[in-house]
């Protein structure tokens, strides 16, 4: 089976399963015109997010494009149930959220090869409170400006992102509800079904992590040789 | 409501908490009278406060056209099987 059939097969079974949401009276339109332009006309601004969202999540585009559809389909159906139109876009993001967990517990069910770093305890990972601000700052002013505004001025979103893709996932999805969707500790702690201890160690570690990683990047693209040479120190 | 004073250890410990606005109204003043008056904790703060910009920036990621197309074919479909959904 192809993987465009596979989609086509999945989405016909959500898209029945849906239908039997049964529909309130919270949100009206005047008639189903109505109801799809407010629809649309609301989420194609949405759409960068909704996919950026599900990429950093999924970390494959193709997954990212699945999960950005089920859910809007998914929200398409319950939009009846939607009591304030001004939380449109938290709505709509939170079905993106639960949407992926929903498919992320799934794949973590699935037996996999026990050497996937992914699966391995998020807990077993010594990140040791590695700070990327304890490499680069400086108590005092260098000609150039500072390491840090160096640092911040030559990091591509696409490094960034690729530090990010490179956490193992409890940690990558931890830091990406509270960092990129803006959830509290609490509510990534339900999303999750963690406690709230965990929750602050994952991001603890996704942080340390990551900015670890990014630290190697800029060693690599010569951070390494500004920050041991201090002879640039203003007279 | 007066700010209480924090030493820097005690700053650092709860950074990310004040950047996450998980502290209540209090702490938070604490926190933030003592950023007011600490040069090397405001620096921190304001790094740590980049560098989550940046990650929350990560969040947004040009769609493909074809996404909202694909989307629109099932919005499609889920009208025309569902009674009173057609426009």
């Amino acid at each position: 089976m192809t993987r465009t059939s596979q989609l086509t097969l999945t989405s016909t079974v959500w898209l029945v399963a849906l239908r039997r949401v049964e529909p309130g009276d919270v949100m009206t339109f005047r008639d189903a015109t109505h109801r799809r332009q407010w629809f649309e006309q609301r989420l194609e601004p949405l759409m960068d997010r909704l996919f950026g969202t599900a990429l950093r999540l999924t970390r494959n585009p193709d997954d990212a494009e699945d999960i950005v559809a089920e859910a809007v389909v998914r929200a398409w159906a319950r939009l009846d149930k939607l009591r304030d139109p001004e939380r449109f876009d938290a709505w709509l993001f939170h079905i993106l959220t639960n949407t992926f967990i929903s498919e992320w517990r799934r794949q973590q069910s699935r037996p996999r090869a026990a050497a996937d770093s992914d699966t391995a305890s998020p807990d077993a990972i010594d990140a040791d409170g590695f700070t990327l601000f304890q490499q680069l700052h400086q108590p005092f002013l260098l000609w150039w400006g500072s390491l840090e505004d160096q640092f911040f001025n030559s990091l591509l979103q696409e490094e960034l992102q690729e530090a990010l893709d490179t956490l193992p996932d409890p940690y990558r999805v931890a830091i990406v509800l509270v960092e990129v969707q803006g959830y509290t500790y609490e509510e990534v702690s339900g999303l999750l079904g963690i406690p709230l201890g965990t929750v602050r160690s994952r991001l603890n570690r996704a942080r340390s992590l990551l900015q670890k990683r990014l630290w190697q990047q800029a060693r690599d693209a010569g951070m390494a040789a500004g920050h041991a040479d201090k002879g640039g120190q203003k007279p | 409501m007066s700010p209480r004073d924090l030493n820097c250890e005690e700053v650092i410990e709860r950074l990310f908490d004040y950047l996450d606005r998980e502290l209540d109204h209090q702490q938070t003043a604490d926190i933030e009278w003592h950023l007011s008056r600490c040069r090397d904790c405001f620096t921190r703060a304001e790094f740590e406060k980049r560098l989550r910009a940046r990650v929350a920036a990560s969040g947004t990621v040009k769609a493909p056209p074809r996404l909202y197309r694909r989307i629109v074919s099932l919005l499609d479909r889920f009208d025309d099987d569902e009674p009173g959904m057609s426009r």
